[in-house]
């Protein structure tokens, strides 16, 4: 229950922690706030022989807007987020989600990007990335682009991130005016991860529902001038589609379950909510 | 910029309970066993050491933090508190930790280090919480003894007495 030996870098700028990577070669991982790598590094799980703290750059603790987006930083914590002021008005889908991420002690050290690099197919963060539209900003010394969250999440725990790339920041779009936004989930406990995870955002007559849990990866489906008579014909669809698997956790039809109830709950609550 | 090598022990200069200290560790040391093995403060209780069950809890810059997911060399230059920070040398307890006793908030103890380093930050934040609140801050900590419903009593009790307090001395004043 101790990780292995490793070399440290404490990185003060960007430019220092992509050049520590890139000399690496995909030996080193990224440590920002270390909530679920120091656990999968004690379990054993991971053993990097370089791990490049990169808490410390003051560079990339920001939150800034950008455009019709809320830009957050690499070394931003998920309770930092949660405490920005316009959270609840202009995010009110991370604004629901977030307090599900974890407990308030791994909030006050985890982090918003350190999460989506995690890519957790239950994870809240990617989700509402997923839901929203959102994009991930990476660097490396070749370089920066930019990935839609469709193109970055790849699948179970892998991202289209390069071993030189770091994610140096998220974009979560705004919410625009007449929509509404909903988010629940089931788990075992309060802050385990999510059986199954929901977000719905509504927008006059088209709706959009991520899924958290049951795929690989979060999954995202629109509907347009849908009969609420045939919502839950769609629903079984996609729950279906989602090809969940049993696990220790639940059953796949349990999964399926969720999908169909929490789908339709979140759905109705996001149109309720529009303004 | 700072690279250690992995066999290097690093000197960490910390503000441990409000006193200035120094320890040594190498990069691997959690700071979890740095607060036990190296600095002698053994109210940090190791539990799983994977950051569920929260008997490691600690506040580092006075926010309650996982120490089995925190490096020692971390805190270099931080201040960290441990649950041998709540008592003064006069008094044995502190408010909060009275009310554990007093309404029965734990048994066995293992888990009660790192539940009161979150309920007092978590305090400081909240001072008059639901107990719908309490619980879902409670949900970082497993207790397998009091089944929770005494520790929720002690934390409610020291938010109300708390905020007694306070308004008695607003009405004095």
């Amino acid at each position: 229950m101790k990780p292995r030996k490793f070399d440290l870098v404490r990185a003060e700028t960007t430019a220092e922690a992509l050049a520590a990577l890139s000399e690496a070669g995909g030996e080193a991982k990224i440590f920002a706030g270390g909530q679920s790598l120091m656990a999968m590094m004690n379990l054993r799980l991971l053993e990097p022989s370089v791990l490049i703290d990169i808490s410390q750059i003051s560079e990339l603790s920001y939150i800034k807007e950008a455009g019709d987006k809320l830009e957050i930083g690499a070394a931003v914590t998920q309770v930092e987020l949660l405490s920005w002021p316009g959270l609840a008005d202009r995010l009110p889908l991370l604004h629901q989600a977030i307090p599900h991420l974890g407990h308030f002690q791994t909030r006050n050290r985890g982090t918003i990007c350190g999460s989506l690099s995690h890519s957790d197919p239950s994870s809240e963060l990617p989700l509402c990335l997923a839901t929203l539209g959102g994009e991930v900003v990476l660097q490396s010394v070749r370089g920066e682009r930019v990935l839609s969250a469709a193109n970055f999440q790849l699948g179970m725990m892998t991202t289209a991130k390069a071993d030189d790339e770091l994610i140096v920041a998220a974009r979560y779009p705004f919410k625009k005016p007449g929509e509404g936004f909903a988010f629940t989930e089931v788990a075992q406990r309060r802050g385990d991860f999510a059986i199954v995870a929901v977000a719905a955002v509504a927008s006059g007559d088209t709706f959009r529902l991520g899924v958290g849990g049951v795929a690989d990866k979060p999954t995202v489906r629109n509907w347009t001038n849908l009969a609420d008579e045939n919502l839950d014909d769609e629903l079984n669809a996609f729950a279906w589609e989602l090809k969940g698997s049993d696990d220790i956790h639940a059953t796949a039809r349990y999964r399926r379950e969720l999908v169909r109830r929490l789908g339709r709950r979140v759905i109705e609550e996001a149109k309720a909510c529009r303004s | 910029m700072p690279k250690l090598s992995q066999e290097a022990v690093q000197k960490i200069n910390f503000t441990l309970n409000g006193e200035a200290e120094t320890g040594m560790a190498e990069p691997r040391m959690l700071l979890s066993d740095f607060l036990r093995n190296v600095m002698g403060v053994t109210g940090c209780h190791v539990g799983c050491e994977h950051g569920v069950c929260g008997a490691c809890t600690v506040q580092i810059d006075g926010k309650a933090q996982r120490s089995c997911l925190t490096l020692a060399v971390q805190v270099e230059g931080r201040a960290v508190d441990t649950v041998e920070s709540l008592t003064g040398r006069e008094n044995p307890l502190s408010d909060l930790q009275q009310n554990f006793k007093t309404h029965h908030g734990l048994q066995c103890g293992y888990c009660t280090p790192g539940i009161l380093m979150s309920a007092s930050e978590y305090l400081e934040k909240n001072p008059d919480p639901s107990e719908a609140e309490v619980r879902d801050m409670l949900s970082g900590h497993l207790c397998r003894c009091t089944g929770y419903a005494g520790i929720v009593n002690a934390i409610m009790a020291t938010a109300k007495e708390r905020q007694e307090n306070k308004s008695e001395k607003s009405t004095a004043g």
